[in-house]
């Protein structure tokens, strides 16, 4: 039966250089990395080229992609929020088209690793916490101790409050990372059954029809689970950086 | 790259591992450098692209199309403002023809009435006129005719009188006999 994890293995196309003693690639993952940025490119810049004022398919696409993180910022974070509009707009388009992209058969999933997926949290984390100590000082940390509650339970409370702000980067990041991988993992069980209960003969290619039909149906399940993590990435995204815009909630 | 993978089958698993233990792909530490590397390249190209490129283009098509549904709408409000106006004013215009039209008709007829009342009142005064004329005739005739019917009374009374008598009787008397008859 084909290997099920064989699909996130990391392959070397060319070295890049060294840093200290840590070799430098260019891999499999940086050219579907950089295929995705090509892709999301493509679609928003020569969606747009016409510039008609009654769209086309691409042009509508591209135009319903920029409604539809605005019109998710604007309704969590506010008008105010738009500053980060590019931003929200690279991550959501980032994540979507990478999780798109390996649904297709014999692609790359780069949202399937850890390292890629916590690279993207992090870069979330930051900008929070960089972006809400330099415009409301040491008010960002307001964000720790809410209003209403008994001075006698606050010191818990804040406790609390620290640690699912530090745990956020992991949450947010390990979400996209399992739904991913455990998607593909489920798709590659069942479609190695298909191959080799086929080869069992006759009957076996008639149990087959099963796994296939299984396969059919976690493929479209994929299909959703793509689009929703990277939805998903991107409300997180707008409620935390809410929290850097409006700490005192 | 897709037949390329799929080519090296099983076997580019353990040539990956380079005689390391098998590890699972994403928690492999040595690939974590390379894939940083190409993510901040990636996603800072990314950023470019949208924040310089893309999204201005696009937000500037939403905008254009946004301001042009906006113009076509306060056309359209204009135009029916316009249109309700012209309206407004066909009908006061057509109010005020009706009244001009009901004060020309009641002109004609005061007019006509006056005139036609003139008319009848010269003819009266006319047909007076002619009957007091006809009157004055008929009085004229009359009194002639009454003269006259003496003067034969008187002729026929003096002949009858000289034919019975033979003599010829005064015209006093005739005449006295005459009022007498003509009183009785």
């Amino acid at each position: 039966m084909a290997d099920p994890i064989h699909q996130f293995e990391i392959q070397k196309i060319f070295s890049l250089g060294h840093i200290g003693n840590q070799e430098i690639a260019f891999t499999n993952s940086s050219a579907y990395m950089l295929g995705a940025v090509g892709i999301i490119g493509l679609l928003m810049i020569g969606g747009s080229a016409g510039k008609r004022l009654v769209p086309d398919r691409m042009q509508s696409v591209a135009e319903l992609s920029y409604e539809f993180v605005a019109n998710t910022m604007r309704s969590s974070i506010g008008e105010e929020g738009m500053k980060f509009f590019p931003f929200v707009f690279s991550l959501f388009m980032f994540v979507l088209t990478a999780n798109l992209i390996g649904i297709i058969p014999y692609t790359f999933t780069v949202t399937s690793h850890l390292i890629v997926t916590l690279a993207l949290a992090l870069m979330v984390f930051l900008t929070v916490l960089i972006y809400g100590i330099y415009k409301n000082g040491l008010g960002f940390f307001k964000l720790f101790v809410p209003h209403g509650i008994p001075i006698y339970i606050l010191p818990l409370i804040m406790v609390i409050e620290i640690i699912s702000f530090l745990s956020r980067p992991v949450s947010h990041s390990v979400r996209l990372f399992a739904n991913m991988l455990a998607g593909h993992i489920t798709l590659k069980v069942f479609a190695g059954f298909v191959t080799s209960l086929s080869a069992l003969g006759a009957l076996g290619i008639f149990g087959a029809v099963l796994p296939l039909a299984m396969t059919t149906a976690l493929t479209a399940l994929e299909l959703l689970v793509a689009f929703l993590q990277a939805y998903v990435f991107t409300i997180l995204t707008c409620i935390y950086l809410n929290d850097a815009l409006h700490p005192g909630h | 790259m897709a037949t390329g993978q799929s080519k090296s089958g099983t076997t580019a698993h353990s040539a990956a591992d380079g005689g390391h233990k098998a590890e699972f792909p994403p928690f492999n530490k040595d690939t974590f450098a390379s894939q940083l590397v190409s993510f901040a390249i990636a996603f800072a190209l990314l950023y470019l692209i949208v924040s310089r490129f893309a999204l201005p283009r696009v937000g500037g098509i939403l905008a254009t199309r946004q301001a042009a549904i906006d113009t076509d709408l306060n056309e359209a409000a204009r135009l029916r403002d316009e249109s309700d106006k012209a309206l407004k004013a066909y009908e006061t215009e057509l109010a005020d023809a009706r009244a001009k039209a009901q004060a020309i008709a009641n002109d004609v007829r005061d007019k006509l009435n006056a005139e036609q009342e003139q008319l009848r009142k010269s003819l009266d005064e006319r047909l007076a006129a002619q009957l007091v004329e006809a009157e004055k005739t008929i009085a004229v005739t009359r009194q002639s005719a009454m003269g006259n019917v003496r003067a034969i009374a008187a002729e026929a009374a003096t002949a009858i009188v000289e034919r019975l008598t033979g003599s010829n009787p005064n015209a006093g008397a005739v005449n006295a006999a005459l009022d007498a008859s003509l009183k009785g």
